[in-house]
């Protein structure tokens, strides 16, 4: 199965293109935005964690090490699709177009969190495992409906694919032909459980073969081959051409969430080496100074605005108003029924109001 | 036989449920462990810590990430001769078993009049009130307790949690064991080292009063106990009840309680609609109508999902909130 799926790369770990077919695809602009969004994924993520050890945050889900997956992939996307993320994409959601403030409101513990700006189609971060993928089916099913050629990309993990609604949200898109990229990040594990007793099978994409879809295997550290290959089954699925199973294979750096102690079932050793080999920015920074198109003042003027930026949307973040408890009672329907006004009102009263 | 020595250990809530685990994997190789991280990781809130250091990864398992595969194969597990304690990892995370549950574990017994029965314990951490995230905080026992065919009970303590939880392993009948996240280390208590049970089924009184009942169980008892003691000090005197077993309810104790003091009120932090207050009340009236001075009172989680954690104190019973529905029975 590893030779029938092979990890498809088009950038090597020594910042080498390995593809010929890609080189005169990787022209500058699209090589700097790249990397723009891979690292303003990654100073936002490292904003996160320390937010959360400041206790500014709540518990927060990192994604350091998986850039490359998650901008690759979102960037593959245009206007006008769906993004189904999962707990840990909110660096394809800000690359997407999220707002930087909503999405640290979510791991403020603000409803708001879950809200896109306006026009961008991003569903909440699912925290089931998995349900995610019917979801995306069934938005992207409703686009081949109206007739539109619009697609969805739905995020998921490894053990993600343990899950019945996996099956399912393939199975779906299968026999309706749904205009959707499955989008696995296998990160090598599941909290605590390694992929290798998450399942048997050798590869992920392999498991497309039972729904007679395409499966494509990559390695999901090189921004390249995430981005062309999203990119054409996009285009194929916008063509008609159903439904692709992306495994993107990566590594998360560090805990599952800042409650998580990897310590207790892995090395992290493993982490420091894989930083220093198969980085996703570094391989991208090594491609740049190969080509001639590295300059560091650009890197240093591009890290302080995205810092800039960040601070600036931590501080809207800190200085938006506390939520109304009513936020909590006037949304579960279109028009609150009496139950849930009675409730209202009699905590009202206990609070004096 | 001589009884096991009288030793005990301070232990939290967490850890009595690991020593639970322990005491009756070492009486019996047929129980076994399943669940998402309960083996290396020693469980996300270590409530298997160490587990599988002592009795290996044949008997604590980390299965694939698939609550229906963990209950629909512990059924069958159960059904051939094992003991399971499947471990959800929140209780917002069981609905993906719920058909299982609903349509195989709760009925197995009745759809062979006795001829396969699945004796498997559903352990699930639960209940709002520590900043987790959405979904992890969700209180949905009376999805179960209104569920035929199944045993739900929630200890609020270390000492109960250990006893009730050998009481469900040892079981003949699937139980939902149900663990206060909140309670999972906010005391400490001497729990024996030695095998002991808590019967399923029977309540506790935590505090005796005269003029008020409250009923309540989990995370709630804290909360009801402090407004009970606030209340005391201004004259009210009042009677803690922690119902320990949801499903099926200590009928005597709390009728007996309710006609001592002809006032009640009910506290969870589930839903309203629907929730076990609804039940509590149809058993009061059933049983001790003519006893009320006042209409049963209750205090619950509201007809919504349980807010993101900025919202959640104030989904969540409190204190003032308790004190009021209190002060309510007393002076109608
Ligand atoms: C249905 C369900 N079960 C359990 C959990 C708890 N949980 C949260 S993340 C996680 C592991 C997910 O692993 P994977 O799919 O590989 O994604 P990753 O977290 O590695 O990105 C688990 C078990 C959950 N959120 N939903
Ligand atoms: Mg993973």
């Amino acid at each position: 199965m590893e030779t029938q799926f092979p990890k498809k790369q088009i950038l090597n770990e020594d910042g080498v293109v390995v593809d010929d077919a890609y080189k005169s695809l990787l022209d500058e602009s699209l090589v700097k935005t790249l990397y723009t969004k891979m690292l303003r994924a990654r100073l936002f993520d490292r904003k996160g964690v320390n937010l959360q050890r400041q206790g500014r945050i709540g518990t927060y889900v990192p994604f350091e090490g998986q850039e490359a997956a998650q901008i690759g992939s979102s960037m593959a996307m245009e206007e006008g699709d769906w993004m189904f993320p999962t707990y840990r994409d909110h660096g394809a959601t800000l690359t997407f177009g999220h707002s930087l403030k909503n999405v640290l409101l979510y791991w403020k513990g603000r409803q708001e969190g879950c809200i896109p700006p306006e026009g961008i189609k991003i569903f909440p971060p699912a925290v089931p495992i998995a349900s995610q993928l019917l979801h995306a089916t069934g938005a992207a099913w409703a686009e081949k409906m109206k007739g539109t050629d619009r697609a969805s990309i739905v995020y998921f993990g490894d053990g993600a694919t343990s899950e019945g609604d996996f099956h399912e949200g393939l199975n779906f898109a299968s026999v309706f032909n749904i205009p959707v990229v499955f989008f696995n990040q296998n990160n090598g594990f599941a909290i605590s459980v390694p992929v290798e007793k998450q399942m048997k099978s050798k590869t992920i994409a392999q498991k497309a073969v039972g729904y007679d879809i395409e499966g494509i295997r990559l390695d999901g550290n090189d921004v390249f081959a995430v981005y062309f290959h999203t990119k054409a089954a996009v285009e194929k699925a916008r063509a008609g051409g159903g439904p692709t199973l992306i495994e993107a294979v990566t590594w998360r750096y560090g805990a599952h969430t800042t409650a998580d102690d990897p310590s207790k079932y892995r090395d992290q050793n493993e982490s420091s080496i894989r930083r220093e080999t198969t980085d996703p920015l570094a391989r991208l920074e090594k491609f740049m100074q190969q080509e001639g198109i590295w300059e560091s003042s650009w890197q240093k003027e591009l890290e302080q605005d995205i810092t800039l930026e960040i601070e600036a949307a931590v501080n809207e973040m800190e200085n938006e108003q506390p939520p109304h408890l009513n936020d909590m009672f006037d949304h579960v329907f279109a028009e609150n029924p009496w139950p849930i006004e009675d409730q209202k009102e009699a905590y009202a009263h206990v609070r004096g109001e | 036989m001589a009884t096991a020595a009288v030793g005990t250990k301070k232990l939290t809530l967490v850890q009595a449920v690991t020593d639970g685990l322990r005491t009756m994997m070492r009486e019996s190789e047929n129980v076994i462990v399943l669940g998402e991280d309960v083996g290396r990781n020693g469980g996300v809130f270590r409530a298997t810590d160490g587990l599988m250091e002592e009795f290996g990864d044949q008997r604590i398992i980390d299965t694939p990430l698939a609550e229906s595969g963990i209950i629909g194969t512990s059924i069958g597990l159960a059904m051939n001769g094992f003991r399971p304690v499947a471990e959800m990892q929140f209780l917002g995370f069981i609905y993906p078993a719920f058909n299982q549950i609903m349509t195989h574990a709760s009925r197995i017994r009745s759809r062979t009049l006795g001829a396969f029965t699945v004796p498997m314990v559903i352990r699930a951490p639960f209940g709002a009130g520590v900043r987790a995230p959405e979904i992890h905080s969700d209180s949905v026992e009376a999805l179960f307790t209104h569920m035929p065919g199944i045993k739900v009970v929630v200890p609020s303590n270390p000492y109960d949690a250990k006893g009730l939880l050998i009481a469900s392993i040892e079981d003949p009948d699937p139980v939902l064991f149900l663990e206060p996240m909140r309670c999972y280390r906010s005391s400490k208590m001497d729990v024996p080292d030695s095998k002991y049970t808590v019967e399923i089924g029977k309540g506790r009184v935590m505090k005796e009063g005269e003029q008020v009942t409250i009923l309540t169980y989990g995370a709630m008892v804290d909360a009801s106990l402090k407004a009970a003691n606030e209340a005391e000090s201004k004259g009210i005197s009042v009677e803690v009840i922690d119902l320990r077993t949801l499903y099926p309810l200590d009928k005597e104790l709390i009728s007996k309680s309710v006609q001592k003091t002809g006032r009640t009120v009910i506290v969870h932090e589930a839903p309203s609609t629907g929730g076990l207050g609804d039940t509590l009340i149809s058993l009061i009236n059933d049983t001790s109508f003519l006893y009320m001075k006042a209409p049963i009172e209750r205090v619950t989680g509201f007809d919504t999902p349980v807010p993101m954690f900025a919202l959640e104190d104030h989904y969540l019973p409190n204190a003032p909130r308790i004190t009021s529905a209190i002060h309510k029975v007393i002076n109608f």
